[in-house]
């Protein structure tokens, strides 16, 4: 049986702020539940090929894995934790732009 | 101080003026991020995990006052009010945006600093001895053959696009404070019978493949420093691996190719680059030295520091940790702790960086230095003004008396900022540093260096720290590996890993049991850490830490 595949999101970062965006449907988001997810490998190969296309507007896009367990998109890792976040040694990012 | 000529200031200028015009481009869809990532990096501008990154230069880590008033500046304006001081001795800021980078640049520039070569494949700043002109054990000022390299090494045309990154290091004591052999290219002044050398160390470096510079050249003559230098990059960049960036560092040429053979073809290429050198390199470095003159360093009574020294504990914990023998009589080397526990190590405030600036220009003949331990350093203040510094620095949380302490923690931004990194550094450091606080054990414990890297790439030296700490992602966890008798001095040792590694919440009481086996085992209070760990080696310190290997190995 093929290994059932992990939830995924478009991520990359913006290229005028360098801050860390989340593709949706139709553009971009700062907030990682408010991000497209993607259930289907062909798709979002697709989606992250028309993200990568998108380079006058985001850098460096890539499949980030989520846990969807409790209905919204979640960081799987600790490194997409911090990316949704901001560091953790002051309250800088998004843990406080977003608010 | 070095001043820029009209050269150096025209060269920045139109260095900015091109950079501003290729982010213009990149803004306006001319370029691919393919074409432009090579452009921001040269000029120091990496993009990290939240934001844009800017490395600035800090030539051998000098700064005037005004310098750091501008950096104050920039910090404020362009950041979120503070920057990261970094082992290379440079300043990171850690939020610009893409747009605003042109003009951090330019009003680099209105203070004759830039940041060019802090990134790329390319020869990066020239670090030195944080003591420099100051230390009572220097041979030489070692920051004009570091202004020499650089000037030399500034946009090179032979050395823009090399295998991989270059970094020199210089010092002009045997008492090595700038790691110079753990650098490409390690240089130390040396005195024979009254004349001025260089010993010339070759391949050293941490990263994945740490590695103890080896001994090049034992007195190479002072006239001959550039060409000799030209050859070794030039054989290296010739013959260096370009297949395989791990392989690409000197470090592997020398490991692969022997010492000897690398010797032999850079004398080779040295008869064939001498010659264009002629003289007019020993004529600049002339020029170049002339600027860094001594101050006129004042004499006055010490009655001022002694009073205080012998009225007030607090200030005389700080003096007798913070401060170093001067070369000159009446004065000292203040050491500004940049590791208030639990604070970021490296990291100051707009606020904090204007008030350093301030004591330098009032108590410290204007200058400042950035240590690669991360510290700042206010290299000549009289005796007699310590009290006053001492007092400014305590009202902005400057006057943390841990030098070379257990607190004094080298940590690399780790994943709170880098892309790079595996796992985090910082809060491991706020940790451990604000652990042996409450403890109250630090100044009996004595001299200790912990180093901690967020990645395998060592940007925090965890293997020259006598304690390193290596941060890695274990199956999607962070796991911290401990190695043990590292040195980054002119004893200079790779420390040996410990064993299995330990998870964030485990690491800090693990560094604790260590300490605690050090105090159970040392002879007396002035064997430090590093010395009972040479001389019992690591048994006692792995019981220590894997204390139910041990408990099954007694069943």
């Amino acid at each position: 049986m093929p290994k059932p595949f992990t939830p995924k999101v478009v991520t990359a970062n913006h290229l005028l702020l360098g801050d860390v965006i989340y593709q949706t449907r139709d553009g971009w988001t700062r907030q990682l539940a408010e991000a497209e997810v993607l259930t289907d490998e062909a798709h979002a190969d697709l989606r992250l090929i028309e993200a990568a296309q998108q380079t006058g507007e985001v850098v460096g896009a890539y499949l980030a894995d989520v846990d969807t367990s409790n209905g919204t998109p979640a960081p799987a890792h600790f490194r997409e934790d911090f990316r949704a976040k901001g560091p953790s040694n002051y309250a800088h990012g998004k843990q406080t732009e977003l608010n | 101080m070095y001043t820029y000529t009209d050269f150096d200031a025209a060269f920045v200028a139109e260095r900015n003026r091109q950079f501003r015009a290729q982010v213009e481009r990149r803004v306006d869809g001319s370029l691919t991020e393919d074409e432009f990532k090579p452009l921001r990096l040269m000029n120091g501008l990496y993009l990290q995990l939240h934001a844009y990154m800017l490395r600035v230069a800090v030539p051998y880590g000098t700064l005037s006052s005004r310098q750091m008033d501008q950096l104050a500046y920039l910090a404020e304006k362009w950041d979120k009010g503070y920057g990261h001081f970094t082992t290379r001795q440079n300043i990171q800021y850690n939020w610009p945006k893409l747009a605003d980078v042109p003009d951090m640049l330019d009003a680099l520039a209105e203070v004759q600093m830039h940041a060019i070569q802090t990134s790329g494949n390319t020869i990066r700043n020239v670090t030195a001895d944080h003591f420099a002109g100051a230390a009572a054990d220097e041979v030489a000022d070692p920051r004009p053959v570091a202004e020499l390299v650089r000037q030399w090494s500034t946009d090179h045309p032979e050395f823009q696009f090399m295998p991989r990154k270059f970094k020199v290091a210089v010092t002009g004591a045997e008492n090595d404070r700038a790691v110079i052999r753990a650098h490409d290219i390690g240089l130390r002044i040396l005195e024979r019978d009254g004349v001025i050398g260089y010993e010339v160390l070759v391949g050293g470096g941490l990263g994945r493949t740490p590695m103890i510079g080896k001994v090049l050249h034992d007195f190479l003559p002072e006239e001959d420093l550039l060409p000799y230098l030209e050859s070794i990059v030039s054989v290296w960049n010739e013959i260096g691996r370009r297949d395989n960036k791990y392989k690409a560092r000197i470090k592997i040429t020398v490991h692969e190719v022997g010492l000897e053979e690398i010797r032999r073809l850079v004398e080779e290429r040295f008869e064939l680059v001498k010659p264009s050198f002629a003289g007019v390199d020993q004529d600049h470095f002339a020029r170049i030295k002339a600027q860094f003159e001594a101050p006129d360093f004042v004499q006055k009574s010490v009655g001022p520091f002694n009073e205080k020294y012998n009225d007030d504990p607090i200030f005389r914990a700080w003096a007798d940790t913070n401060l170093t023998a001067h070369r000159a009589e009446g004065y000292s080397i203040v050491s500004i702790s940049l590791k208030a526990h639990g604070a970021t190590p490296g990291d100051a405030t707009a606020e904090q960086m204007r008030v350093m600036a301030d004591l330098a220009r009032k108590y410290g003949h204007d200058e400042l230095r950035v240590s690669h331990e991360q510290n700042i350093i206010l290299p000549h203040v009289h005796r007699s003004d310590l009290p006053a510094v001492h007092a400014a620095l305590k009202q902005h949380g400057l006057a943390t008396a841990n030098i070379n302490l257990i607190s004094d923690i080298i940590a690399c931004p780790g994943m709170d900022y880098c892309a790079l990194a595996t796992a985090r550094s910082i809060p491991i450091a706020q940790e451990i540093a604000t652990r042996f606080d409450d403890l109250k054990l630090e100044h009996d414990i004595g001299e200790l260096k912990i180093k901690i890297s967020g990645c395998i790439n060592a940007c925090g030296h965890h293997h020259v720290g006598h304690i390193g700490i290596l941060g890695l992602d274990r199956a999607g966890v962070e796991n911290y590996q401990i190695t043990l008798g590292g040195d980054h001095t002119q004893t200079a040792a790779i420390g040996e890993r410990a064993g299995p590694g330990f998870s964030a919440d485990a690491i800090v009481p693990a560094i604790e049991r260590l300490v605690d086996a050090y105090l159970d085992h040392r002879e007396d209070r002035s064997e430090t850490f590093l010395q009972t760990y040479r001389r019992l080696g690591m048994a006692p310190f792995k019981a220590a830490l894997y204390p139910e290997a041990k408990s099954v190995a007694a069943e």
